[in-house]
């Protein structure tokens, strides 16, 4: 029976200012409650015009001509701009390869690519005069599979690439393949009892971040242009910026506006570069905001994945071998794809001890929708197949999944098939154990005196069924996921810390480039000041260009990197406030010289605990500054043949329970509960970690019963771009989820701290699938899995 | 065409408005009410929610004339409303907006411009930020008017009210567990101040 709210279990934050391990309440949380926060679909600028963007409304085809002088005459349209309105002869940006025009230049490669822009005095002139544009399309034949990819005569997506990858791929419609040989998987096969094979598909996620692509370009009056936009690395898009608009970087300033979710998202550029161009043109400040439909259009999302597998074991369980072969669909453009590639190569076998292995990952071009970063970053769909492979094993070995899983399960000291040993915590059979530990929800939830509660039953409020058909089953998974950049990348971050006297208290200001998109690392940051520098007031700056890097708030990385580099810049501030004081105090007491001194509570205090000065006066008419850049470990790349090398950080272990009841009548999935346990290392903020893992969690139930871009395949064109099609949970669909936090320190990291983001959703999607086959006795091969599939009607 | 109606208790006119556009853009781009979202602009995702009489809306489908001559609420308002309510003992018709016109001018006490730390705040505003139920926020303000419509004619309510009353509203971020962690906070506070 539900219970009437009687809230005894409710975690509250701490309203007190505190330091790291304190689930101190987010700076910005007055102002996101109040509606003040300003995100960058709030910019607001007199005089301001609308941007508009037209996009293609065919997948694959030649422009035979533009037309834009209907668009150009509409009262109100200040400015049409095509390919050819392009100031420099820099047309392209990208992540890590420039194959991304800005606007479509003779062609077209995925439906709702740019075309054409717009600015106008109000958004729905911008829209209509978009609409007036005629851009004439010859069709061509659409590539949108492993097979049409790579056939003899097929199309080459994108012709005389010579990009890094072009060299070593097998056919240029691969955008980067990455082996992984270690052991000799054919040999192991001869010693395995049972060998099991799978076939997997992953579908195609949208992050749904809920605060649209948005914002604000104002020209400057030098020439340049100040940008207030929401973006996951403000550096980054700086640098595919400035060329596209032909101006130095110190021209192009950005300012982060409010940031409403980002989940990989916003690694790319969406309205940025047509925003400034606009702006430039017009000589107005542009805004531009994406509408739900447009914004399925204008991000990249989850690579799709088909994935095959085969695992072999004697009959005690262990593993002999895994072989495997993922194909990532990268759609149009390169965006993150080689980097997915190298994550689901290198995590491909989850997080067992295998020494025989053989491996290979690709990314296709295709015209499909381009896909790149979205949490777990090409382990989520790795995870999904090689958890499956495990219940598949375990069956056919008649043994418990969770003991199977745990007798193969890594530790530290552990092997990588990279041939990378894990060199911290890795609690893989403690989670597993935690996870199984917890108690079980309750059977027939939906039972009461008043009859049944359809609202606790599959179908919900739709009065499907009032119990008859509904089966329970429990499913279990884990996962691994790098923390960080890796493969050799020089993921550095940076951090501006000031320390002074304001209104008689110390005071310290943290400036860093950091996006916050939500995650709390404002608040770390805070907290990280305020226990480095024995200080209470610690005030953010806003994050901007007028500091250096702080690297992309992606793969799980800025608490540890960007947090890193506040540890590190608060350190050398307080080696300064310290020589300061020495200077000042030295000789009236001898601890200046002889003790290790610390910032406690406003004051400097000996490790002993004795009180030499309070830092307000030590700092009177002083103010301490300090930028520097921090790093992590250097990581290598991995060998293109052999897949050998030290490429990541660090990683992230989590495990999950899923337990669900399906109406197998209808194919509906009631899913009532998702536990997870999470090694984090070190919780900065429980409340903050909590929130990660109960957000990534879900995310990953999504993907398993209901988000997906559905893509036809004959006109590789997008079928469903809005939330009444693209389903993504909604309260009721999400059970409660226990968390149960491990803290086991890694050694290298600050504090000892794992980053947290992306596990949780790696090991959700497997488990509620690894549920619904228990409790339907169906293989379930796709995810995510829909009524059809259930009830034999797909 | 020109629209005379009530924000969170002030008169507002909203001149060279054409006609199809939605109370959600007048509120955002020409009243500088920024705080009721646009998500997905199309009803699926309840950020613009809105009162509109009392009653919650999806703010992205009400046509700014709709509005002529009626009384909206948003969540700049939210706290006034609140409060009024309180001191008025509770109003659970949806005419509570009316109050506001007695209390404009309020001025807030001690606001930190920065961070908007000391501003009065209503109760489930205050269980949101405590319970940990914010992290991007583009979900809150909707979540939060919905979320006291809620508490407002259900005091008391169960764990499936809450998932039932809020159900219009995608959230993200959170997985909605620390959603319902302040929701249940605020129903516990507003039981123990009667």
């Amino acid at each position: 029976m539900p219970t009437n709210g009687a809230p005894t279990k409710i975690t509250q934050g701490s309203r007190t200012k505190g330091g790291i391990g304190e689930s101190t309440l987010r700076p910005d949380g007055t102002l996101k409650v109040t509606g003040e926060f300003a995100y960058s679909s709030d910019m607001w600028h007199e005089d301001m015009l609308w941007g508009q963007i037209l996009r293609s409304t065919v997948a694959h085809a030649e422009i035979v001509s533009i037309d834009t002088s209907e668009a150009l005459a509409t009262a109100g349209v200040y400015a049409v701009m095509t390919y050819d309105d392009l100031p420099t002869e820099v047309k392209n940006y990208g992540l890590e390869i420039q194959d991304t025009p800005v606007l479509a230049h003779g062609k077209v490669r995925h439906h709702g690519e740019p075309v054409a822009i717009v600015a106008a005095d109000h958004p729905e002139t911008a829209r209509r005069a978009a609409a007036k544009i005629k851009v004439d399309y010859r069709e061509l034949p659409v590539i949108t599979d492993e097979a049409s990819a790579t056939a003899p005569d097929a199309i080459l997506v994108h012709e005389g690439r010579d990009d890094h990858h072009s060299g070593h791929v097998p056919h240029p419609n691969i955008v980067h393949r990455q082996p992984i040989v270690r052991g000799d998987a054919s040999r192991a096969a001869g010693r395995a009892d049972v060998i099991v094979r799978g076939e997997y598909t992953f579908g195609m996620q949208d992050q749904a971040f809920l605060g649209p692509e948005s914002g604000l370009a104002v020209p400057d009056e030098d020439g340049g242009v100040h940008l207030y936009v929401a973006t996951q690395w403000l550096h980054s898009d700086l640098r595919q910026i400035a060329p596209v608009l032909g101006l130095p970087e110190s021209k192009v300033r950005m300012t982060l506006s409010g940031v409403g979710g980002a989940f990989g998202g916003r690694e790319d550029l969406s309205m940025q570069i047509h925003a400034c161009l606009l702006a430039l043109r017009t000589g107005k400040p542009v805004k531009i905001v994406y509408n739900r439909f447009e914004s399925f259009f204008g991000h990249v999302h989850r690579h799709p994945a088909k994935l095959y597998y085969e695992h072999g074991a004697t009959r005690d369980g262990r593993l002999t071998h895994v072989r495997c072969r993922i194909v990532l669909d990268g759609g149009a453009y390169a965006s993150a794809s080689p980097a997915v590639v190298g994550n689901a190569s290198s995590l491909s076998i989850g997080p067992y001890v295998v020494e025989d292995v053989d491996i290979e990952a690709v990314a296709l071009y295709t015209n499909n929708p381009p896909c790149g970063a979205m949490r777990g970053f090409g382990a989520v769909q790795a995870c999904f197949a090689y958890e499956a492979q495990m219940d598949k094993l375990a069956a056919e070995l008649d043994m418990d999944p969770v003991a199977l899983r745990q007798l193969n399960a890594m530790e530290q000291g552990t092997i990588m098939p990279t041939g990378q040993p894990v060199d911290s915590p890795a609690p893989v059979a403690e989670l597993l154990r935690r996870v199984k530990a917890m108690a079980l929800p309750p059977e027939r939830q939906w039972e009461s005196s008043e009859g049944a509660d359809v609202r606790q039953l599959p179908g919900g409020l739709s009065n499907t069924t009032h119990g008859e058909g509904v089966v329970r089953g429990i499913g279990y998974a884990v996962g691994i996921k790098n923390v960080g950049f890796s493969e050799g990348f020089d993921d550095y971050s940076t951090a501006k810390v000031r320390m002074e006297v304001v209104g008689g208290e110390p005071v310290a200001t943290v400036h860093t480039a950091m996006a916050e998109v939500g995650q709390g690392g404002v608040t770390v940051h805070a907290q990280i000041a305020r226990s480095e520098l024995g200080v209470t007031q610690v005030t953010i700056h806003p994050a901007d260009t007028q500091v250096g890097s702080a690297g992309s708030t992606s793969a799980s990385r800025q608490t540890y990197v960007t947090g890193g580099a506040v540890k590190n810049s608060c350190e050398l501030v307080r080696e300064k406030v310290l020589e300061i004081g020495r200077r000042k105090y030295g000789s009236y007491h001898p601890a200046w010289a002889t003790a290790e001194l610390l910032l406690e509570g406003g004051k400097v205090v000996t490790d002993g605990g004795e009180v030499l000065t309070d830092l307000a006066d030590l700092l009177e008419g002083e103010s301490v500054e300090v930028e520097a850049e921090w790093r992590h470990r250097p990581t290598e790349p991995f060998d293109l043949r052999t897949g050998q090398g030290n490429g990541h950080v660090q990683y992230s272990f989590a495990a999950h329970r899923a337990v669900v009841e399906v109406d197998t009548e209808l194919g509906l999935v009631k899913v009532i509960e998702l536990a997870c346990a999470q090694d984090v290392g070190k919780a900065l903020n429980p409340l903050s970690v909590i929130g990660q893992i109960q957000g990534g969690t879900t995310q990953g139930l999504g993907v398993a019963v209901m988000e997906e871009i559905v893509v036809d395949p004959k006109t590789a064109k997008v079928r469903n771009p809005s939330f009444t099609d693209y389903l993504i949970p909604t309260i009721l669909d999400t059970p409660t989820i226990p968390v149960d936090v491990l803290e086991l320190a890694d050694d290298h990291a600050p504090y000892g701290l794992r980053g947290i983001g992306e596990a949780p959703t790696l090991s959700s999607t497997p488990a509620v699938l690894a549920a619904i086959r228990n409790a339907t006795g169906l293989a379930l091969d796709r995810t995510p899995v829909r009524p059809e599939h259930l009830t034999g009607t797909a | 065409m020109r629209v005379n109606f009530t924000v969170n208790g002030r008169r507002q006119e909203a001149d060279d408005v054409w006609e199809g556009e939605s109370l959600l853009y007048v509120l955002r781009e020409r009243l500088g009410l920024p705080g009721s979202k646009n998500a997905c602009e199309q009803g699926e995702c309840g950020s613009c929610t809105v009162r509109l009489d009392g009653v919650p809306v999806c703010a992205c489908l009400v046509a700014a004339g709709q509005a002529e001559g009626r009384e909206v609420v948003t969540v700049e308002g939210l706290a006034d409303y609140a409060r009024q309510r309180a001191e008025h003992g509770g109003c659970a018709t949806g005419s509570c907006g009316t109050f506001l016109q007695d209390t404009r001018g309020r001025a807030a006490q001690g606001q930190d411009s920065q961070t908007g730390e000391g501003t009065e705040l209503a109760p489930i505003q205050q269980a949101f930020i405590d319970a940990g139920a914010v992290q991007c926020g583009f979900c809150t303000p909707g979540l939060l008017v919905a979320a006291d419509e809620m508490l407002e004619h259900n005091p008391n309510p169960t764990d499936a009210d809450i998932r039932e009353a809020l159900s219009g509203n995608l959230c993200r971020c959170t997985g909605y567990e620390k959603i319902m962690d302040a929701v249940r906070l605020a129903a516990a506070r507003q039981g123990e101040a009667v």
